[in-house]
């Protein structure tokens, strides 16, 4: 045993690793970082220092009920566009003409424009038609503009989700649709229980990002008198004119955001776990 | 007919307003894109730079302005950047001073949209094969010559569908500014409305408008993308 080993190298520890030099990058990402930690530690420091338990326990309250409403409105927005959105697809890709293009000028007018102009022409423009909303008794739902709010989100997240579901319907390979029929299932059946499962995984990461963009976007609400977040910040800040106000609104907003991201990619992982290879 | 009357060019019609407005909104559109573009890039650079220091910079960086509605960022850099404009000029003299709405609008629009731009960045540069970089090394190409000439044509191609889209919500969100009193599109809509008490009238218009300038922006963003991919195979 010893004649086999008695001529090799004895072990040797591994060479230090190489020193990391101070490249452009690597000060530039020091310098970097040591901004944004002071501007945090500068943003926390004025938050301390503005403190005033009067202003921030009056309004506080005020913005929670506001997010509140914010979830409420995009909640039942998505939802309720959601179930527009699948027949909106369908018809997207019906082999009638006159309805494919009526779904697709629907689809593209309410993605070619601004959520903000849309939301003005509701409005107001049911306002212009006070005694004909009247008339046919639908007045009270327009009066109110949290409803005229929820109608158009809910019609402009109809037109995003339907582009969604279309793009992730017609990514399942016509194959699945072919063995299907080999199969003799019908057309309903192979629908709903072979196409729509697998294009709702390729659409789970574009519906979260219209969630996110919808909780973003519902921000706009504030402008027609809606006490959502960012309404009652609005508010809170035209009554204090304490800038902080704003700090805290940008900090709830941005912590569920990101929650909602962390989640929703952890769902995606999780439901997509058979397919990771 | 009436209401198209009110459309005419001149004192008594809108038409003059609205095309004002639009004129507007299209040049704060394209005075935020090289903006939003240049920062994007740079962002994109700093998370792919295998630094890890620099990643994590950059990335706050998107975390932020990608997480915060565009309302409350306008109105951040629209009221913060006066106060704290207010404050610092404050310390020599006691003129008052006023943020221009239009470069609020450009600065809150650009740090949303290079946040965006970024990832559509980083997305491109992934696709880019690193075969393709050392080769350009194998040749003795200095790192700016292989950026410029290897590296910049791929990245083009492979990121302007992602941009465009970015370009069309851009174009879109610019009517935020109405809302700082700037008198964009919406904004001149919204005083028209006010006069004439005819909403629904004078928003479809400015509705239309904004469809048509993105018509616009499609067709051509279009002709450029088959531009840069002129050299691509044609699939159909």
């Amino acid at each position: 045993m010893s004649d086999v080993t008695a001529g090799m190298i004895e072990a040797r520890k591994p060479p230090p690793g190489a020193q990391r030099r101070w490249t452009f990058a690597r000060i530039a990402g020091w310098v970097m970082c040591a901004l944004w930690i002071a501007i945090g530690v500068a943003l926390v420091a004025s938050l301390v220092r503005s403190y005033d338990p009067d202003i921030f326990w009056r309004y506080m309250p005020r913005m929670l009920e506001g997010l509140l409403v914010t979830a409420q409105l995009v909640v039942s927005s998505v939802l309720l566009g959601g179930l527009l959105a699948l027949p909106l697809a369908l018809a997207r890709m019906s082999s009638n003409w006159l309805i494919a293009k009526l779904a697709f000028v629907y689809v593209y007018v309410f993605r070619g424009t601004p959520l903000l102009g849309q939301m003005f022409l509701m409005y107001y423009g049911a306002g212009q038609f006070v005694d004909e909303l009247k008339a046919v008794g639908l007045w009270w739902f327009f009066r109110d503009a949290y409803n005229c709010v929820l109608l158009t989100f809910t019609l402009n997240t109809a037109a995003y989700q339907a582009e969604i579901y279309k793009t992730a319907i017609e990514s399942i390979p016509r194959g699945q649709w072919e063995a299907a029929q080999t199969l003799g299932l019908r057309s309903k059946v192979t629908f709903f229980k072979i196409i729509m499962p697998q294009a709702m995984i390729t659409a789970l990461r574009p519906l979260g990002n219209e969630i996110i963009l919808m909780i973003k976007g519902s921000a706009v609400a504030s402008v027609v008198t809606v006490f959502d977040l960012m309404g009652a910040t609005k508010l809170a800040f035209s009554r204090t004119y304490d800038f902080t106000i704003y700090m805290w609104a940008a900090i709830i907003y941005l912590m569920i955001v990101e929650t909602l991201r962390r989640v929703w990619g952890w769902l995606e992982s999780r439901l997509t776990r058979h397919l990771v290879r | 007919m009436e209401l198209f009357s009110l459309l005419a060019w001149g004192p008594e019609g809108w038409a003059d307003e609205l095309a004002a407005g639009a004129w507007l909104t299209v040049r704060l559109a394209l005075a935020t894109l090289p903006f939003g573009l240049a920062i994007g890039l740079l962002v994109a650079i700093a998370k792919t730079s295998g630094e890890k220091s620099l990643e994590a910079a950059a990335n706050v960086y998107t975390t932020i302005f990608r997480g915060l509605p565009e309302l409350l960022t306008l109105f951040i850099v629209y009221y913060g950047g006066q106060m704290l404009l207010q404050r610092i000029v404050g310390l020599f003299s006691d003129t008052y001073v006023e943020v221009n709405g239009f470069v609020a609008g450009m600065v809150a629009l650009g740090l949303v949209f290079s946040a965006f731009a970024s990832e559509v960045f980083v997305s491109a540069f992934k696709g880019i094969p690193a075969g393709q970089g050392e080769a350009a090394q194998a040749l003795g190409m200095t790192r700016w010559q292989a950026f410029r000439l290897v590296t910049a044509p791929q990245l083009i191609r492979l990121s302007i569908g992602g941009l465009s889209n970015l370009w069309l919500i851009l174009l879109k969100e610019t009517s935020l500014v109405s809302i700082i009193a700037l008198n964009d599109l919406l904004r001149n809509t919204n005083v028209a409305v006010g006069s004439t008490k005819q909403p629904l009238f004078f928003y479809s218009v400015a509705l239309t408008i904004y469809l048509v300038l993105s018509l616009i922006s499609s067709k051509g963003l279009g002709a450029v993308e088959d531009y840069v991919k002129r050299g691509e195979v044609k699939r159909s």
